[in-house]
C-alpha cells in the first residue's frame, strides 16, 4: 500500500472541506483533501448552485409566459416553450465551471487533492481506495467534512418516480403533476420553480404551515405567491405512500389521494456519519451529528469536524466559516467561533432572509417593519410585495435581528449580517446613506421607522 | 504569492534552544525584509531575528517565555516569492559585532500581562458582562482583543448600546495590567508577571548559586580616608583621563591580594570535583541595567592601571546598559565585584557568581566618628561584604583574604608597590 503523510487531512471537498483546504494551503500547511465525487459537495453539485440555476431559468420562463399574456408593461411576445434537457445542460455547465474552479483553487493553494473514498483507520490514519490502488495517509490533524444527504422516509424510498432534490434538479422534462413532500425551503424552492415551468404542484407539509422555522408574518407573502402560481399547499398532512399516479396522504379530514407523476421528497437532510469508519472513533455525538466545541474540535484530540456533519444550521456559508477557522486553528492562530450572525436565505418566491433573532425569540424587544410597497425600486420591478423587519432593543436601539421577505432580498443578506456582526444600532443604519433607487433603502427606512422618523410611509 | 516558515536560526555555540523574549510582529502585520521579527535569548545575550521576506505575517510559532528549539518554526509569512513547502532557514552569525546580536535586557523585563486580569477601562459606560453574554463589538475589535488575549467580557463599552470600540480597547492597553487607579477604595485582584528573558536567567543563576554553594560571608569595615585622598589627588591631576571612582582601586586591590590568595581566583566544577585556579584576573563587575543584573567582565584586570581600568569599566557598563555588550564581554569572569553604589547599605550578602568561589561586595561609604585612641575623629569608612564558597574556602582563609584586602585599601600605596603584601 502506498503511503502519504500530511499536516492536515480533510475528508470531503464540499464548501466546508475545500475552503478549509485552500485556507490551510494558504497558511503553508501540508494539506490533503480526499473527495469521492466531484469537488464542491452538495452545494455546487446538487444543492445551492444547481437549484438557483433552475430557479432562475424557471423565473425567466415564468416572466416570458407572463409577458405573452396581457401585461401592464406593454410588451407583446409569444408563449414560451422550454426544453428542460437543455436547461439542465446549461445548469450542468455552470456546475462544471465552478467545480473545475475549485480544483484550480486547491491546486493554486498547493493542496493535494485525492479522488477516492476515505476510510478512517484511526484519528491519525485514513485509507483511501483510489484509481491507482489503495493509499494510506497519516496526518497530524483530521477534519471531517462529509456533509449531509437527503433524509428519506420509509413510506417513500427514493427511486423511480420518487425523487430526492438531486434527481429533481436533473429532470429531462417538466412533470405535469408534481407532489412535494415537505414544505421546507428545499421543497418550496424546487416546487415553485416547477410550478413556474408549468407543473401542477401540490406541497404536503406535516406541520401546520409551510416554512415552520419562520413566523407566519414572514411566510405569508410566500403563501400568497404560491397561491397565485396555482400551487396547492396541504398542511397538517402526512405522506403515507405512492401508488402509481397517486400520492396517498393522511390528513385531519381523512386520507386523500393526490395525483402526481413525480413525488419530490424533501423532509430534511441527515449528517453523513456512517460508512467510512467514523463510528470506530467513538466521538461524542449530539443526536445524529458530531459534537464540536468553539474551535470545531471533536472529542478526540486532533480530530475536527465542520459543516453539515456538525448539525444545524446546515448552510454552506457556515461550513465555509468553520473551514477557515479550523485551518487557522491548526496553523496556530488564536481563534474561535464567535460569530454573531449566520444569515439564512430561502430562495422561494418571494425570497426570505433572516439574520439574528426573530421577534418570537426575544419577546421583550421592539419590532419595526417597512413594506416594499413604500419603495420606489420595488414598484419599478413590478414586485412590491413583502417587507423588511428589524428586531431591536428598545432601550439601547441595538439591532438584534433583521428579516426580509420580498423579490430579490437575498442580496440584502450581507447588509443584514454586517449590521449584526458590527453590533449596529438603529441609528447606525438610519444614518448610513443608502443608494436611491434600490431595494436596500427599505433597510434604512425600517431603522428610521424604529426611531420614529420613517420618511416614506 | 507564497507562504514560508522562518525557523529559529542556529545562534552558535552549540545552543540547541532559545527563549522567546519579545515579538516585534503579530499576525497580519506587514514586514519588510530585514525587519526584526522577534528577540530570542541565548545563554547570555538577546538575539534579534530578522525577516527574510517582505510580506505579511500569517502566524507566530511560539509565545513569549516559551523555549523554542533551534529549527522550530518561528513565524509563518506570506510573501511575493515562492512559498508553499519552502522553508527558510536564516543564519545569524555568532560574531560579536553583528547588529543582530545585541543584548536587549530592557525589552526582556517588560511584564507580560495575564489575559485573565485585563482590567476594565475607567469611566466605563457599562458594567462588564456576565458569563455567557457576548460582548458587543465589531469583528475587528474582537479579533484584536483575541490576539492580545483580552477577555472582552471584562471590557466596558463606551459606544452606542455599550458597544466596545477600538478606543475602549486602547484604554485597556494604556491602563496596562491592573488598570487605572480609581483611588481610595480597596484594591482587588492580582497580577501575574512571567519571569522571562534576562530575569529568568538571573533567577536561574541565583538559584543555582544559592542552592549549590554554601556561602560564608565576611563583613569588614575599611577606613578609606587615605584611599579617598589618593583618589582625589589622582582625579585632580588626571587631565583628560577618565575620572577615577572607587572601583579601579578595588580592582587593583583584588589583583594584588590574589597574588597571595590564588585560591580565590578560581572556578569550582563541583560535578568533576575540580577547582581551577586562574592566573589572569577577569573581574566580573555586577551592573544594574533597566532589564536587571548583568555582569560584564573586565578582562585581565591585573594588567590594567587605574585609568585604563576606569575607562574599560565605563565602557563595559555603558555597553551593558544599552544592551550592546557582546557575548564574550558577558562571560568568563574569574571573580566578581558587586556594588550598590550610593545605595550600598551597611552590609550585604553577595551571592557568588557560579562557578566562581569568591565575590566582593562594596558597601556605602560614609564619614563616621572613629576612636583613634584618644578622641573620636571623622574618618571615611566603607564596609565590604565578601562571600566565599565554603566547600573549597575555609573561614580562616576567607578572613585572612578580607584582612589583606582591608590592609591594602587602608594603605593604598601598598596596592601599587612591588613588595610582598
Amino acid at each position: 500500500m502506498k503511503h502519504e503523510s500530511c499536516k492536515i487531512l480533510i475528508i470531503g471537498a464540499g464548501p466546508g472541506g475545500y475552503v478549509c483546504a485552500i485556507r490551510a494551503g494558504q497558511l503553508g500547511l501540508d494539506t490533503i483533501v480526499v473527495e469521492e465525487a466531484r469537488a464542491g459537495g452538495t452545494c455546487l453539485n446538487i444543492g445551492c448552485i444547481p437549484s438557483k440555476a433552475l430557479i432562475h431559468a424557471a423565473e425567466e420562463f415564468h416572466v416570458a409566459a407572463h409577458l405573452a399574456a396581457g401585461n401592464d408593461l406593454g410588451i407583446t411576445t409569444t408563449a414560451p416553450a422550454i426544453d428542460l434537457r437543455q436547461t439542465v445542460a446549461w445548469k450542468d455547465g455552470i456546475v462544471k465551471r465552478l467545480t473545475g474552479g475549485v480544483g484550480t483553487l486547491l491546486k493554486k493553494a498547493r493542496v493535494r487533492s485525492i479522488a477516492g473514498r476515505a476510510q478512517i483507520v484511526d484519528g491519525k490514519t485514513v485509507d483511501v481506495e483510489t484509481a491507482d490502488g489503495p493509499l494510506r495517509i497519516t496526518t497530524e490533524n483530521l477534519v471531517i467534512a462529509t456533509g449531509s444527504h437527503p433524509q428519506t422516509i420509509p413510506a417513500l424510498p427514493f427511486g423511480g418516480d420518487i425523487l430526492s432534490s438531486t434527481e429533481a434538479l436533473s429532470l429531462d422534462a417538466v412533470p405535469a403533476r408534481l407532489a412535494v413532500v415537505g414544505g421546507g425551503y428545499i421543497g418550496l424552492e424546487i416546487g415553485t420553480a416547477m410550478a413556474k415551468l408549468g407543473a401542477q404542484v401540490t406541497v404536503v407539509e406535516a406541520a401546520g404551515r409551510i416554512l415552520p422555522q419562520y413566523d407566519a408574518e414572514l411566510t405569508r407573502p410566500v403563501m400568497q405567491r404560491l397561491e397565485a402560481l396555482g400551487v396547492t399547499v396541504l398542511c397538517n398532512a402526512r405522506a403515507e405512500g405512492f401508488e402509481t399516479g397517486h400520492l396517498v396522504v393522511a390528513t385531519d379530514d381523512g386520507p386523500q389521494k393526490i395525483a402526481a407523476d413525480k413525488v419530490l421528497v424533501t423532509v430534511g437532510r441527515a449528517p453523513v456519519t456512517q460508512g467510512f469508519g467514523l463510528e470506530d472513533l467513538g466521538l461524542t455525538m449530539t443526536g445524529r451529528h458530531l459534537d464540536v466545541d468553539d474551535r470545531c474540535r471533536t472529542s478526540m484530540h486532533g480530530v475536527y469536524a465542520i459543516g453539515d456533519v456538525t448539525g444545524d444550521p446546515m448552510l454552506a456559508h457556515r461550513a465555509m466559516a468553520q473551514g477557515t477557522l479550523v485551518a487557522e486553528a491548526v496553523a496556530g492562530y488564536r481563534t474561535n467561533w464567535d460569530k454573531r450572525a449566520i444569515p439564512a436565505v430561502c430562495f422561494t418566491d418571494p425570497e426570505i432572509v433572516t439574520v439574528g433573532l426573530l421577534p418570537e425569540e426575544t419577546p421583550d424587544s421592539a419590532v419595526a417593519m417597512f413594506p416594499f410597497a413604500g419603495n420606489g425600486r420595488a414598484m419599478t420591478l413590478g414586485r412590491d410585495d413583502g417587507f423588511v423587519r428589524v428586531v431591536y432593543d428598545a432601550d439601547t436601539e441595538l439591532v438584534l435581528g433583521i428579516q426580509a421577505v420580498g423579490a430579490g432580498v437575498s442580496e440584502l443578506a450581507g447588509e443584514f449580517a454586517l449590521a449584526l456582526e458590527m453590533a449596529a444600532t438603529l441609528t447606525d443604519i438610519a444614518d448610513t446613506v443608502h443608494a436611491h433607487p434600490t431595494l436596500g433603502e427599505t433597510v434604512q427606512e425600517v431603522a428610521m421607522k424604529g426611531l420614529g422618523r420613517a420618511l416614506h410611509i | 504569492m507564497g507562504v514560508s516558515n522562518i525557523r529559529v536560526p542556529d545562534v552558535g555555540e552549540g545552543v540547541a534552544e532559545v527563549e522567546l523574549v519579545e515579538w516585534h510582529v503579530k499576525p497580519g502585520d506587514t514586514v519588510k525584509e530585514d525587519d526584526v521579527l522577534a528577540a530570542v535569548m541565548t545563554d547570555k545575550a538577546t538575539v534579534e531575528i530578522p525577516s527574510l521576506y517582505t510580506g505579511t505575517i500569517v502566524s507566530l510559532g511560539a509565545e513569549i517565555g516559551e523555549t523554542v528549539a533551534v529549527g522550530a518554526t518561528l513565524v509563518t509569512i506570506e510573501h511575493g516569492g515562492e512559498g508553499g513547502d519552502v522553508t527558510a532557514e536564516i543564519e545569524v552569525e555568532p560574531e560579536q559585532d553583528t547588529p543582530a546580536e545585541t543584548a536587549k535586557p530592557a525589552t526582556a523585563s517588560k511584564p507580560v500581562p495575564n489575559p485573565a486580569v485585563a482590567a476594565p477601562a475607567s469611566g466605563s459606560a457599562r458594567a462588564p458582562r456576565a458569563e455567557g453574554v457576548a460582548p458587543l463589538a465589531s469583528p475587528a475589535v474582537r479579533a484584536r482583543a483575541r490576539n492580545a488575549g483580552i477577555d472582552l467580557r471584562q471590557v466596558a463599552g463606551s459606544g452606542p448600546a455599550g458597544r466596545i470600540t477600538q478606543g475602549d480597547l486602547d484604554a485597556v492597553f494604556a491602563a496596562g495590567p491592573g488598570g487605572a487607579s480609581t483611588g481610595g477604595g480597596k484594591r482587588q485582584g492580582s497580577e501575574d508577571i512571567r519571569i522571562i528573558g534576562l530575569r529568568r536567567k538571573i533567577a536561574d543563576r541565583m538559584a543555582l548559586a544559592n542552592s549549590r554553594i554554601p556561602h560564608i560571608t565576611v563583613i569588614e569595615e575599611i577606613d578609606v580616608t587615605a584611599l579617598e585622598d589618593l583618589r582625589a589627588t589622582m582625579n585632580q591631576t588626571r587631565g583628560d583621563k577618565p575620572k577615577l571612582t572607587m572601583l579601579p582601586f578595588v580592582s587593583a586591590t583584588l589583583c594584588r591580594a590574589l597574588l597571595t590568595h590564588p585560591e580565590m581566583n578560581a572556578h569550582f566544577d563541583d560535578d568533576a570535583g575540580v577547582v581551577t585556579r586562574h592566573n589572569p584576573v577577569h573581574i566580573g563587575v555586577a551592573t544594574m541595567t533597566e532589564g536587571g543584573l548583568v555582569v560584564p567582565v573586565l578582562r585581565h584586570a591585573e594588567a590594567l592601571g587605574p585609568f585604563a581600568t576606569a575607562s574599560e569599566i565605563a565602557r563595559l557598563a555603558e555597553a551593558a546598559r544599552t544592551g550592546k555588550a557582546k557575548r564574550d564581554e558577558l562571560s568568563g569572569s574569574t571573580i566578581t565585584i558587586t556594588s550598590l553604589g550610593p545605595l550600598g547599605a551597611l552590609a550585604t550578602t553577595p551571592i557568588i557568581n557560579h562557578p566562581e568561589v569568591a565575590i566582593l561586595g562594596i558597601n556605602k561609604m560614609a564619614v563616621r566618628p572613629m576612636w583613634d585612641g584618644q578622641q573620636f575623629v571623622p574618618r571615611k569608612m566603607m564596609n565590604i561584604s565578601a562571600s566565599f564558597d565554603h566547600r573549597v574556602i575555609d573561614g580562616w582563609d576567607a578572613a585572612s583574604f578580607v584582612a589583606l584586602v582591608k590592609r591594602l585599601l587602608e594603605n593604598p600605596a601598598m596596592i601599587f608597590m612591588e613588595v610582598e603584601a
